[in-house]
């Protein structure tokens, strides 16, 4: 397995994804006294080339890390970002890659990568039930933390009308929170 | 296993007051007889929606507190991840001397933390004189947790620009002491938990998880390297002091010569951590550079810089279980955060419990499963089903721990034949 630097690795995303590829940022940060470079690398992708983009992560590494999800609602769309680690095993050769997916409200899909990367699964569960976001062709559908008593169609983490504030019990004395 | 045989199975739930680690999480075991066939978690019973508080109700100096108290027990790796996030995403710059702070803390932590597992493993396999004498142990680390933050736990010694409190040359001397203590210690400590012939009969080749599956199903820490994955945060993403000072993942196979990726291993992997702890408070105490240890010591003016703030990032660090994530996102003109992933590391490794606890038995499973270091608060009991009838009953913890103990002194007459 050959070691990519983040330009390397942007590129060959740049060859294999073509046109679903939105934009690419490389962030670079100095760290210690030694003055060490920390390098991570984000890559905006349409939903189109999503599962592409996994396939080709996949090829880069015989298994890339991958951490977790991180869902945000920006009011007209919802980012998810796709959070991994490739190249352990060195020091500070490892690059921080987050791929990013944004999807409009109107149509909250995401294909599933559990079939490809089995560890995210819980990831995957969860941005369901608070997000929001149907994962199709996950292979578990039940939810996660939130129990089963909890409401349909309330998302947590949701900043619209779908999110938890009518639950909210709010103690006299102290204003509630504002949603538009 | 095919439904012509007819096999009885029975789906055993174990939890929500998990039996190893007294914290809630359920697993349903499905069992054929004695053996795991089948496993499934149901975590979430102590979701207490601190992303969404983070969101929502707290500024970001309230919030390094609220990650504070995600984990009792990793009270510092939550917030050290934190703090760092904010400020990649708003842009605040750290003196050198307060990065050195955060590593001796996180490393004092990691200590404590590996013991306190390694303490609550012989008292899962029915050792409880070892649980005593690791806890013991374990007393030093706290008193000096204690003497250097003003806590044994939850700390508050991160914040966001540096740290809040100094480590000054006359506490340098009383580090030295207990540092000096636990290399006193620590061959003893190594042969009481990697030699002895209970501890053994019970850990080898019990809970393994094979490199391809920790690979597969994402594992973090420990966990992931006892399985021969040779990641470790402080090495591949190094962060803070630890650039400077250049860690090595510890796999097994440095003491053993082989990997096997079962519960032994794991207890072989945080052994030698404790080791390397102690090797990196000692340099980085010889390291560490003067200067300040806060760039901005006035929080309205902190609080003002951090409103004003636009932007992301993804901050990770070594907490003893394994990788912890936080990603955060700020809105200029916003007082809370936009959004806050919080991953820690048992998120991850739950998912390799089940790979883990099928083909063992039933009394296997405190062990294995306290293998992995579960923290709940990080991301609950266990009910028994029956393959046949579908009938489930409840096992509780007391029971799973007799199964537990029952097990070690069937297999230590056997070994010494009385």
């Amino acid at each position: 397995m050959d070691i990519l630097s983040a330009r390397d690795v942007e590129q060959s995303f740049k060859d294999a994804l073509d046109g679903a590829l939105v934009a690419t940022r490389i962030y670079e940060r100095e760290v210690g006294l030694k003055k060490s470079r920390y390098t991570s690398l984000w890559l905006d992708v349409k939903r189109d080339g999503f599962r592409a983009a996994i396939l080709h992560l996949c090829q880069l590494q015989e298994m890339p890390h991958f951490t977790v999800i991180a869902p945000v609602d920006r009011g007209e769309s919802v980012d998810l970002l796709y959070h991994f680690s490739l190249y352990h095993g060195h020091h500070l050769k490892a690059i921080a890659l987050a791929i990013r997916v944004t999807l409009q409200k109107s149509q909250l899909t995401i294909p599933t990568i559990s079939d490809i990367i089995p560890g995210a699964i819980f990831a995957e569960r969860e941005t369901q039930e608070m997000m929001g976001v149907k994962v199709t062709g996950i292979p578990d559908d039940r939810r996660l933390f939130i129990p089963d008593d909890f409401p349909q169609g309330v998302y947590p983490w949701r900043r619209d009308e779908t999110g938890p504030h009518d639950m909210l019990r709010v103690l006299s004395g102290r204003q509630g929170i504002q949603h538009e | 296993m095919s439904d012509s045989i007819h096999k009885t199975t029975f789906t055993m739930p174990i939890g929500p007051i998990h039996p190893a680690i007294h914290e809630p999480i359920r697993l349903d075991l499905s069992v054929d007889g004695e053996e795991i066939v089948d496993v499934d978690v149901a975590a979430g019973q102590v979701h207490r929606g601190i992303e969404w508080i983070g969101m929502n109700r707290n500024n970001p100096v309230q919030s390094i507190y609220l990650a504070e108290r995600i984990c009792g027990i990793c009270s510092a790796c939550h917030p050290f991840t934190f703090v760092q996030a904010v400020e990649q995403a708003a842009g605040v710059d750290v003196p050198p001397r307060a990065e050195y702070v955060r590593v001796i803390v996180a490393e004092m932590e990691r200590i404590h933390s590996h013991l306190l597992w390694a303490g609550v493993a012989g008292h899962e396999i029915g050792f409880d004189s070892l649980f005593h004498l690791v806890w013991r142990v374990r007393e030093k680390v706290m008193d000096l947790t204690e003497y250097i933050t003003g806590n044994r736990n939850s700390k508050a010694m991160y914040q966001i620009g540096g740290v809040r409190r100094d480590i000054t040359e006359e506490q340098v001397p009383t580090i030295q002491k207990t540092l000096d203590y636990y290399k006193s210690v620590f061959d003893e400590l190594k042969k009481l938990l990697l030699d002895d012939p209970t501890v053994k009969m019970r850990t080898k080749g019990v809970g393994i998880l094979s490199r391809e599956d920790a690979l597969r199903f994402c594992a973090a820490g420990p966990t992931a390297r006892a399985s021969g994955v040779a990641t470790d945060v402080r090495q591949d993403h190094a962060y803070s002091a630890y650039a400077d000072l250049g860690v090595q993942a510890i796999t097994p196979d440095v003491l053993t010569g082989t990997v096997v990726g079962d519960t032994y291993d794991r207890i072989v992997v945080r052994v030698l951590e404790v080791k390397q702890s102690i090797e990196l408070i000692e340099e980085a105490l010889a390291a560490m550079p003067e200067g300040p240890i806060l760039t901005e010591p006035k929080i309205a003016k902190l609080l003002a810089v951090l409103e004003k703030a636009d932007g992301e990032a993804v901050a990770r660090t070594e907490a003893p279980r394994g990788e912890c994530m936080h990603y955060v996102r700020m809105k200029a003109g916003e007082d809370t955060l936009e959004a806050w992933k919080i991953r820690a590391p048992t998120y991850a490794n739950l998912i390799s419990v089940p790979a883990m606890l099928i083909g063992q038995q039933i009394a296997d499973v405190p062990i294995a499963f306290a293998s992995i270091d579960p923290c709940m608060s990080c991301s609950n009991r266990a009910v028994i089903v029956d393959r046949h009838s579908g009938a489930r009953s409840e096992l509780d913890g007391e029971q799973l721990h007799a199964l537990s103990v029952e097990k070690t002194r069937r297999l230590n007459s056997e070994l010494t034949g009385k």
